[in-house]
Formats: structure tokens, sequence, C-alpha cells
């Protein structure tokens, strides 16, 4: 059998399968399929300070291949979190990552630092979500917003520290680039595209929210691009996501740079999923004799 | 034990009810005997990204029954499998309809169908110990639906249509504004259900509705299928149609 685990920033995960943030809540409702220790690790549901509603619906649409949602952080908010997902969830044997989003730097740097002396493994920083008024992605889409909200949390986060970025910006290696000089321990990639639909009977575009954020296979080999070049212009390790929803896709994902990769709207299609994709990969090493999953990270030869 | 799981399901039987409905009923030894009357099943149509949430509308011992409209690409996919192909099917997900009341005096109940609506009220008034009525609401006579169906369970039953086609001429709070039960049960368009909650409020007897939102995941993980409802103190949040329904008291729901 070969060896799936991996490192990142100083954290093991038995496997490089992450279940991404917003689509597998906090875990619970998949815990009820299969144990969470099957995943490498699981990002939490994007936390804010105080509980948020969210946006109202319609939130969701099926496009060709993919799918939006506009369901604009509802959360419930850092303290309950804490409270009543956070001791079950650290006790599944899966790394536990917060993935954090505020309106403004103070918001964010105060969350960092709430979640420095808990069960918490890894933060990533949610500059990139589309479907807020305010924070998210606005903080994600230049170099200097990102460098300085990165230097901020990094002065008051005491936990290994990922930035999550938008693929909403005409050069993401230059982003990941100001994440990585301004501290970030890695870099994870990519959050939705801004997408929209439009009913043309009613007029009306299917999310209330007018626009939304696109995932699912559809955005994969715009991810697994971006990763190759974020790969290659930064030295900390790359998570990827993006559209991953068969093992194949893990293993293209990996090649292009990633160290570790997160599994989101393939969960909706098949809730098994995450166990198909660890299944192939084990195979998929063992057939081809790699010892290591990690030996799979960047090996792209590119022409 | 497994709360939800997914399953291969090999279609046994299907009929096309009128013109564009179908009637399927496939063998789920694994998902049948978890299923209660009011959950629903998320499918996937083949190709597709997103599952389809189609109400439970009969359960066996080791099968489950579907009866479903074609609405778009993945209905329409769905539609096109025959006897003998498998099914992609998640579930049961969601509540039911509570159908025990130890403490209350409840002996007659009403089921209310409006259109696509009418599946899962079947599998409630299966399962309903108690008298029963079925009120069935339709646009025209092509699109009534398991009338039959609801008879053979020994249900009173009313079928209007809206235009007049069948039955009653007009909206089922028509009959069933007539009618005494102690209890109400419905799945519908909006301002059907809407119609129905306010006669039981003004009644003062329990009404359940089933309710429909866009979904992605099914079991509450996703926040994708919000619905506004109210807390007891009047205050409105969203709840999530998958997981805290389908099935809602209608006191508690924020009707558009
Ligand atoms: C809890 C629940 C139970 C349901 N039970 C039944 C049933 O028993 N029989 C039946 O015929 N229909 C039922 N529906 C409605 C059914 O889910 C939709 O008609 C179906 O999803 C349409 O898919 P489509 O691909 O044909 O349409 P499209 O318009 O092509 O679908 C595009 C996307 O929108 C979603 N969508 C479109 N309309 C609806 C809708 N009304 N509700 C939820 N999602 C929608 C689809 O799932 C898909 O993700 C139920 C819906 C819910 C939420
Ligand atoms: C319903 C839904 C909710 C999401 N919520 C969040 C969130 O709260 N925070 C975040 O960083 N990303 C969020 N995302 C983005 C995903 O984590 C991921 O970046 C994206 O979906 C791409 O991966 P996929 O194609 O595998 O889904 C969400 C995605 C979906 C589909
Ligand atoms: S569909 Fe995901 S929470 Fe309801």
């Amino acid at each position: 059998m070969a060896d799936l685990s991996v490192n990142i920033a100083g954290v093991t995960l038995q496997n490089p399968l992450i279940g991404a943030s917003g689509t597998v809540g906090f875990g619970r409702e998949y815990a009820a399929l299969y144990p969470l220790s099957t995943l490498g690790g699981i990002s939490c549901k994007g936390l804010t300070l105080k509980e948020r509603p969210g946006n109202p619906p319609p939130r969701i649409a099926e496009t060709p291949g993919g799918m939006l949602n506009s369901v604009g952080l509802q959360n419930p908010g850092v303290e309950a979190f804490l409270k009543e997902e956070l001791p079950w969830l650290s006790a599944q044997g899966t790394v536990v990552i917060a993935n954090i989003a505020g309106s403004c730097e103070a918001d964010y740097c105060a969350m960092a630092e709430r979640l420095n002396d808990t069960a918490v493994d890894m933060i990533e920083l949610n500059i990139s979500c589309p479907n807020v008024k305010e924070g998210g992605v606005q903080f994600g889409t230049s170099c200097e917003s990102v460098g300085a909200i990165t230097k901020a949390v990094r002065a008051h986060c005491r936990k290994p520290l990922i930035v999550k970025l938008s693929p909403n910006v005409s050069d993401i290696a230059e982003i990941a680039a100001a994440a990585e000089s301004a501290g970030a321990d890695a870099v994870s990639l990519i959050n939705t595209l801004t997408g929209m639909r439009i009913d043309i009977r009613t007029r009306r575009p299917i999310l209330h929210n007018n626009t939304g954020g696109l995932s699912g296979p559809a955005v994969f080999p715009v991810a697994v691009r971006m990763v190759w070049q974020v790969k290659n212009r930064v030295k900390i390790p790359v998570i990827g996501m993006g559209g991953i929803s068969t093992w194949q896709d893990a293993v293209e994902m990996m090649l292009a740079g990633a160290d570790a990769f997160q599994v989101g709207a393939a969960f909706f299609t098949d809730p098994y999923a995450p166990v198909k994709i660890l299944e192939g990969l084990n195979a998929y090493l063992d057939e081809n004799h790699i010892e290591h999953v990690r030996d799979l990270t960047g090996g792209v030869k590119p022409w | 034990m497994k709360p939800y799981d997914v399953e291969a399901c090999k279609i046994l039987r299907r009929t096309v009810l009128g013109a564009d409905c179908f009637d399927v009923m496939v063998l789920a030894p694994k998902l049948a005997p978890l299923a209660r009357p009011g959950q629903f099943a998320n499918i996937l149509p083949r190709g597709k990204t997103l599952r389809r949430p189609i109400s439970i509308c009969g359960i066996g011992k080791d099968t489950l029954r579907f009866v479903f409209q074609v609405r778009g690409e993945g209905t329409k996919e769905l539609a096109a499998l025959s006897v003998g192909d498998t099914m992609d099917v998640f579930g049961p997900l969601g509540n039911g309809f509570p159908l025990d009341f130890p403490n209350l005096k409840i002996r007659r109940a009403a089921f209310v169908g409006g259109g696509i609506g009418t599946p899962p009220m079947l599998a409630a008034a299966a399962a309903f110990p108690g008298e029963k009525l079925a009120v069935l609401g339709f646009r025209t006579k092509a699109a009534v639906l398991l009338e039959e169906d609801f008879r053979a369970l020994g249900c009173k039953v009313a079928v209007t249509t809206d235009d007049g086609s069948y039955g009653v001429h007009g909206l089922v709070t028509v009959p069933l504004s007539e009618e005494s039960f102690d209890v109400c049960y419905a799945c519908g368009p909006a301002p059907m259900l809407k119609a129905v909650a306010a006669l039981c409020a003004q009644r003062k007897i329990p009404c359940y509705v089933s309710l429909e939102q866009r979904m992605a995941c099914g079991v509450g993980a996703c926040l994708g299928c919000a619905t506004p409802l109210r807390w007891p103190d009047g205050t409105v949040h969203y709840g999530h149609v998958c997981k805290d329904g389908p099935v809602f008291s209608a006191a508690d729901v924020v009707f558009s």
C-alpha cells in the first residue's frame, strides 16, 4: 500500500483529500455515511464572528457540468461553532480546518485570535467568497489587499494559515506570491468563479442574489491551470480544488502542483465520491509503483 | 444504522400518467425499510451534477414508489429509464409527516395535494390510522393524478380543477371548507399551501405542509435549500427544507 499521507505546513493529513468549505457543513451529515477519518481533513463552513443569516433563496442553480450557489456565508457564528460543533468534530480523527471570513480586517484578526487556543488544526482565510456584499472577495482581488489582510491576520494567528484564493483575478500567481510574502503557510485554490443564470420565461435570474459562485466539473480545467501557475510561483504548499469528482481528476490536480486537494460539489452528485476517489488514487499509486502520494505533486511534464 | 444511503435501485414497474407524469416503482431493499411518509429521495439523472428531490409516494417492504412530472432536463432523463434500468437514489431524506398524536384526539385527517404535490400525500394517507379525506386539486382533467389510489386506501376523495373540466370547479379550499377534520397535511404550490394553512389556523387545527426548494446536498450540509421560518417569538430565520423539512408545521412557515 502506498503512503497517502501528506504534510501541509507542519500538519500531517492521513491522505490528501479534504472536504471543501461550505459543501460538507461541519461534517455530521456525511459522518452518517462513513467515518470522517476517511478524509484527510475537513474545511468547515465559512465562519464569521457573529451568526449570519445568508442570502434569500433560491441559492442553488444547476449549470452544464456544474452549479451556482449563493448561500452567502450562512453560519452560526464562531462561538456556536466552538461550543456545538468543534468538540465533536475534533474527536473524529480528521484534520479540522476553520474557514474564516469577515467584513473588515479587524473581524478576520479577531476570528484568528479566537481560534488560537482551540482544537482547530488550521485556519483557511476566505478572502474569496463572491456571495457577500462586503468582506470576502473584496480582499482577494489585488496583491496589495491580499498582502495586507494576510499580514494582519498572520500577526494574530498562531495556527498554520492557509489563504484561499479567488479565481476572479487576472493573475492568480501574483496574488499567491503576495500571500506567501505576507506570511501565509499555504494557499488553497480555487474558490468559485462568479456566474449567473437567467430563467428565460420569467426573465428573473435563478438565484435571488442574481449572481453566484460556479463550481463542479465545469471549472476543473480552470482550476488545474491556476494550480499549475501558482505552483510555479510559490514555495509554500498548494491545496488544489475546483471540480474534482474522480480519482483521475485528483491525480491530475496533484500532477499540476497540488500538495493536497479539496472536494466540494462532488459530494452532492455522489455522497460517496471521496471514498471512491481515495480508493482509485490508492490503486493507481500501487499499479504505478509510486510509494508516496506526494511524489505526484508537480509531476506534470510541460511541453 | 445509517439514516440514509445511496442505492442503485432497479426499476420494477413504470407507467405513464397523463401527459407528462411517470409512476415508477423501484427495488430498494436498503432504503425502503428506512423510509417514512413525507420523506424524499435525491435522485441522480445520468450526466447531471445535482440530484433531483422527489417525494416518496409509496413505501413497500423492499420497494419505493415515485411519481414525478417532467419539468426539465433532469426529470426528462429519469422519465427515459425503462423497467430493468437502475436509478441512483439517495435517501430517504428529511423528516416525515407526524401521523401519531398520543396526546390529542385526532380521528379524521385531511390530505390536500395540489398538482405534482399530490404524490407524498398518498404515502401519508396510507400510513394514517384514522378516517381520511383527500382533497386533490389540478389544473385540468388531464392532469388529475392518483385519484383511484386514494380511494383504494379508503379515503373520501374530492377532486377540484382550475378550469372545471373535472370534479369541483375551483380551488381545494372549496371542498375543504365544507369538511370537518382534526389535522391537515398538504403539499402543492405555495398559494395553495397558504390558503390551506389559513383555513386550518382559523379552525385552530394542526396543519403540516411539505415545501420545495432547489437543493444541492439534500442532507443539510450545503445550506442551499433555505426557506424563511418564524421562531415562536416571531423573528424570522432561514431553515433548510432538506433537513428541517420538507414537512413543516404551517404555523412556522413564512408564506410569501
Ligand atoms: C422535497 C421535494 C419533493 C419533491 N417531490 C416531487 C415529486 O414527488 N414529484 C415531482 O414531479 N416533483 C417533485 N419535486 C420537484 C422536483 O424536484 C423538480 O421538478 C425537479 O427537480 C426538476 O428537475 P428538472 O431537471 O426536470 O428541471 P430543471 O429546471 O432543468 O432543473 C434545474 C435545477 O433546478 C432544480 N429544480 C427545478 N425545479 C425545482 C423544484 N420545483 N423544486 C426543487 N428543485 C427544482 C432541479 O433539481 C435542478 O437542480 C420535489 C421537490 C422537492 C424539493
Ligand atoms: C454550496 C457551496 C458553499 C460554499 N461555501 C464556501 C465557504 O463558506 N467558504 C469558502 O471558502 N468556500 C466555499 N465554497 C467554495 C468551495 O469550498 C470550493 O472552493 C469550490 O466549490 C470549488 O470546488 P468544487 O468544484 O469541488 O466544488 C462553497 C461552495 C459551494 C458549492
Ligand atoms: S440541500 Fe444542502 S442543505 Fe438542503
